[in-house]
């Protein structure tokens, strides 16, 4: 590699410096995809429109997600030499507040955060937006570091998301992005670099938690003329959107994460694996695959160091087993995913039969982060077998919804509590599910238990890919067990027989217990089969598909109790089990409901307590949602 | 949307042998055409390119991606993921059944103009329920918003 690469590589870093801390005004529309759908598309719109219309000197840029989900549509001023302003909830009616105070000369009104300091994670320095922190008016407003969403919060994946534009190459390189690459390039052997991970301690996050260095390892010892390299981006979980949000956020991290594995392991082609419902990353990676090509990031010789390495975006079918790493190679193949018995393992025969490492999205994101930093710097954090952080995705009966990045050993509670503020309407917290179809839901007592990969394998769950979906005393347990079943049940492939058909027959059991035609005796024999299951089926997928049913067994055998032998479903959720009802007491005769009912099922004067004709109800739930006072009970 | 043609077909066909691509993204493009797999085009596939119809049809039918039949004017993918689920993405896609007329809450609906498919996370958990209307995802969504959008869809010119 020579000198004047590395002079570009700075020369482009400079560049993206001054994009990031701009010497005009700069107005920057969070639009991943979460954002998109609470409406950041015609919000920024009418900043393109009004910026133009009102003659405001000003840039409009897009970033990723910020982790704030239940803030958007976000949207970040920054005017030189002030904080960096964050104003939550934007409707196109505010854009016009805001802009009229830019065109003013003013600080808009509104703004829930403020940044004074841009954190340079992979530099070790930090950057200040402004020094007018003395404006009483930004003095008033809560720096984002003293939210209590970002307080616990150590965001390493995550590091560029919602700061960056992730369509602007020049602002990833400015946050240290692709130097990890440029120096490794230079001064660094494939075998220091698969040592440098290994000594991390980092494990892979798309569910397993197999080491990465040791499979790095085990794939650039194989013998082979051709190795290949898979980012999984196939993200199956439902619940989980971590993968996605750093694909839309910060695509650069995953291909410069992609460069140094294939560099490590020996492979000249790399593939990224996208599930088809996420046309959004497809689109950003492309444009960022081709940004870094024309930068001489991608392609042959890369940075003149005679490293050659490419990237081809594969989009997924529809298929949640085609997560599943030997399922997911022959799908890239053409085939349809059926997985295959393992070993041999991938990294020793996998994709065309050549050696190959799948890793997951999350993973490589974090990859550029400790080749740059060391492993020393990263294994200091986390728990004795689970280094670094982990992303989690924060969703379900919580207050502050949103993407989560703690270290590894964080306790639920802090998640839950501190984080995520607690569960909303002052209802009870229940349980929260880990690790999607193949993970268990871990009861409230359990809510100081550190996440950690053994931590919580041992309390009947796994990590999976890190949603946590959390649940209050109107989430049905009984019924979260029958979906996931109803869910794998769907996904299987039907290769082997415990799962096509084990699976299958547990379902029905659910259902039969949901409609309240379930018996004592089906509960043994749900955990008889559920063990069958776990032992005999060929992958992951069905091996793990009784984790709900145990889990849920073990912690809230009560609630299964009550739909056998009470015909009651304590959390109101069972449409058969339950009937709805108006409580006189709490209603106030507003007539929402009877508007709403379209089944003609409810009648009342106005303003007295209404009433629901229990034989015309159809139960769609419809009262219950409109209802002001929550008077619709079940 | 194009109808189903030989044409357009055929210089799919030439595209792919050319980039040496793989037969799921084959069925991909070919879908993307024309809105589904027409079964002329899966046979038109044997022929040219000598693949089995029946291998064909264990891609097609494998992946959920694909669809056998025209799809209405309108798709409405209503999410049942986890996050989805635990907020009622079920009430969500029973309402749309019953507005039109679907029997079991999926398919088509008679007049062409709707089909409505369930999905399992569309990536929005935060957003819970979801709900995508054609390119558009929509979050926070609930039975009366839902109403409103069908209605808006259907006094659209699409
Ligand atoms: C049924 C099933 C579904 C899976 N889905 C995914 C997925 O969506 N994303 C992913 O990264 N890994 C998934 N995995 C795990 C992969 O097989 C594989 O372990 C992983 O991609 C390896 O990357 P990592 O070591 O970086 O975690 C799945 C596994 C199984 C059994
Ligand atoms: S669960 Fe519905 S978008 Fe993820």
């Amino acid at each position: 590699m020579n000198a004047k690469a590395i002079k570009n590589v700075q020369g482009l870093k400079k560049e993206g410096l001054v994009s990031l801390f701009p010497d005009k005004i700069k107005i920057i529309v969070g639009s991943a995809s979460c954002g998109l759908a609470a409406g950041a598309g015609p919000v920024f719109e009418a900043i393109k429109t009004g910026v133009k219309e009102k003659r405001i000197k000003a840039r409009v840029t897009r970033t990723g997600c910020i982790g704030l989900c239940h803030q958007e549509p976000l949207v970040d001023v920054i005017i030189p030499d002030k904080p960096r302003l964050t104003y939550g909830k934007v409707t196109p009616q505010a854009v016009k507040k805001i802009l009229d105070a830019l065109k003013k000369g003013k600080v808009p009104q509104g703004a829930f955060a403020r940044i004074d300091t841009e954190e340079f994670l992979l530099e070790g320095t930090s950057r200040t937006y402004g020094t007018d922190s003395e404006d009483p008016q930004i003095a008033q407003i809560p720096g984002f570091d003293v939210l209590s969403f970002y307080q616990k919060q150590s965001r390493i994946a995550l590091r560029n998301c919602g700061f960056i534009d992730p369509g602007n190459i020049l602002e990833y390189m400015a946050k240290g992005g692709y130097t990890a690459l440029a120096e490794l390039l230079q001064s660094k052997s494939p075998q220091q670099v698969v040592s440098e991970i290994e000594r991390s301690g980092l494990r892979g996050r798309g569910g397993a938690g197999f080491l990465t260095g040791r499979k790095w390892k085990m794939c650039r010892a194989a013998h082979a003329d051709k190795k290949y390299l898979i980012c999984n981006a196939d993200e199956g979980d439902p619940g989980a959107y971590m993968d996605r949000s750093i694909l839309e956020g910060d695509p650069h991290t995953v291909i410069e994460g992609m460069l140094i594995a294939g560099y490590a392991i020996g492979a000249a082609q790399g593939y990224i694996y996208v599930r088809d419902e996420y046309p959004l990353a497809i689109e950003r990676l492309q444009k960022a695959l081709k940004q870094a090509r024309t930068h001489g990031l991608l392609g042959d010789d890369i940075l003149k160091s005679g490293f050659s390495f490419d990237i081809i975006i594969n989009r997924g079918a529809g298929a949640f087993v085609c997560g599943e790493e030997t399922a997911l190679i022959k799908s890239i193949e053409g085939d349809w995913g059926e997985p295959r018995q393992r070993p041999p393992y991938p990294a020793q025969r996998g994709l065309w039969g050549k050696p190959t490492v799948i890793n997951n999205v999350e993973t490589l994101a974090t990859v550029p982060a400790v080749m740059h930093n060391g492993a020393k710097w990263f294994s200091a954090l986390g728990t004795q077998h689970s280094k670094g952080t982990k992303v989690f995705s924060l969703v379900g009966k919580v207050n502050r919804i949103g993407l989560v990045e703690v270290p590894m050993g964080t306790s639920l509670r802090d998640i839950i509590y501190d984080i995520g503020g607690g569960i909303p309407d002052g209802r009870a917290f229940k349980a929260v599910q880990t690790g999607g179809p193949s993970g268990g839901c871990i009861p409230a007592e359990l809510i100081d238990l550190p996440v950690d990969y053994e931590a919580l394998s041992r309390a009947g769950s796994i990590m999976g890919s890190g949603g946590l979906i959390v649940m209050d005393d109107k989430t049905c347990m009984v019924d979260v067990a029958k979906y996931f079943l109803d869910f794998l049940e769907n996904e299987s492939c039907g290769k082997c027989t415990p799962c096509r058909v084990g699976v299958k027959r547990m379902r029905e059991l659910l259902d039969a217990i949901c409609s309240g035609s379930g018996i004592i005796e089906d509960l043994a024999l749900l955990e008889k089969m559920a063990l069958n299951i776990k032992d005999s089926a060929l992958c992951g997928l069905g091996k793990t598909a009784p984790n709900p049913v145990l889990s849920t067994l073990k912690y809230f055998k009560d609630e299964y109790l009550a739909h056998i032998l009470l015909k009651k479903c304590p959390a109101g959720v069972c449409k058969n089990l339950i009937t709805y009802a108006i409580d006189p007491a709490v209603c106030t005769g507003c007539g929402a409901c009877l508007k709403a009912c379209p089944a003609d099922a409810i009648k009342g004067e106005k303003k007295k307590a209404h009433k629901v004709l229990t034989k015309k109800c159809i139960k769609c739930g419809a009262c219950q949602e409109v209802c002001p006072v929550g008077a619709v009970v079940t | 949307m194009e109808s189903f043609n030989k044409t357009s077909l055929n210089t799919i066909i030439q595209a792919h042998k050319k980039q040496n691509g793989s037969l799921v993204s084959l069925l991909q493009d070919i879908q993307d055409t024309f809105g589904y797999l027409p079964r002329e085009a899966l046979q038109h596939v044997n022929t040219v390119l000598d693949i089995p119809l029946s291998k064909l049809f264990s891609i097609a039918t494998f992946y959920n991606a694909f669809n056998l039949e025209p799809q209405g004017k309108n798709t409405l993918s209503v999410c049942l993921g986890t996050a989805c689920h635990v907020k009622g993405g079920e009430n969500l896609i029973a309402m749309m059944g019953r507005a039109l007329g679907l029997d079991n809450s999926e398919g088509t609906s008679a007049d062409g103009k709707f089909t409505i498919k369930k999905v399992r996370c569309l990536g929005c958990c935060s957003m819970a329920p979801v709900v995508k209307a054609n390119d558009d995802i929509h979050g926070s969504m609930t039975q009366t918003k839902t109403a409103n959008l069908l209605k808006k869809l259907k006094k659209s010119k699409r």
